[in-house]
């Protein structure tokens, strides 16, 4: 394989490492609980990048399957705790009601 | 064709980068939002278009699910990110304390503005002015 391109996918993989690093302390020392929300999403989102550069520096393209699945579960989370964080439910049967 | 794949994914790594630093400096959650909502939806797209090139080019493989993954992140950020707002708003979370403009506030607490907007609202204070004078 490309030497130019191991070398450039080696480095991506750190540098994203340390950017979920900073999710992961800002996902334990969120002041609120909608910080840790923000930081939970965007460390999904920030995986789904990183599985595709394992997936490339793997020469394997069976991984890709996983990163729409990963980007599928962190949207679903996220919309999860922030309705329950808003409403107390997930799920409304009554929409019309104030409570 | 390598040095564009290099291109996208350097990119997508220097652009969730700066995502990193503005969740972690930024002051309150409205502002973290920018930072995460913009910038390292945009080095994450970046990173699996450099992804999809590379299996383009190195094996003919027109990967369709990368790509939907890549239209999906692009749908879906900026609607998770407007949920995590609005619940946050709700459930009081309290902004920097330097910000000046909250619309959301003001057109919960005066509907009738809210049902006319801005340049209307200049027009009929206008018209109310020159009737008193």
């Amino acid at each position: 394989m490309n030497t130019f391109l191991d070398v450039v996918i080696i480095f991506s993989l750190i540098v994203l490492s340390f950017s979920m690093l900073g999710m992961v302390y800002r996902m334990i020392s969120g002041p609120t609980l909608h910080d840790k929300i923000v930081a939970l999403d965007t460390l999904g989102i920030m995986l789904m990048a990183m599985i595709a550069l394992v997936a490339i520096s793997l020469n394997s393209a069976y991984l890709l399957v996983v990163v729409l699945l990963v980007g599928i579960l962190a949207f679903i989370a996220t919309i999860a705790l922030a309705k329950y964080l808003e409403k107390g439910v997930i799920i409304e049967n009554d929409r019309d009601s104030d409570d | 064709m390598t040095s564009l794949i290099a291109f996208f994914i350097l990119g997508g790594a220097f652009f969730s980068f700066v995502g990193a630093v503005g969740v972690i400096r930024l002051p309150d959650i409205y502002t973290r939002l920018q930072a995460t909502t913009k910038s390292a939806t945009l080095g994450v797209m970046m990173t699996m278009l450099g992804a999809f090139f590379y299996f383009w080019y190195t094996e003919g493989l027109i990967d369709t699910q990368l790509f939907l993954a890549v239209l999906f992140i692009f749908t879906t950020a900026p609607l998770g990110a407007h949920m995590i707002a609005r619940s946050a708003f709700h459930a009081d979370v309290e902004p920097y304390k330097l910000t000046i403009l909250n619309e959301l506030k003001r057109d919960e607490t005066n509907p009738e503005d809210q049902i006319i907007g801005d340049t209307q609202r200049v027009q009929v204070q206008r018209k109310k002015d020159e009737d008193e004078s």
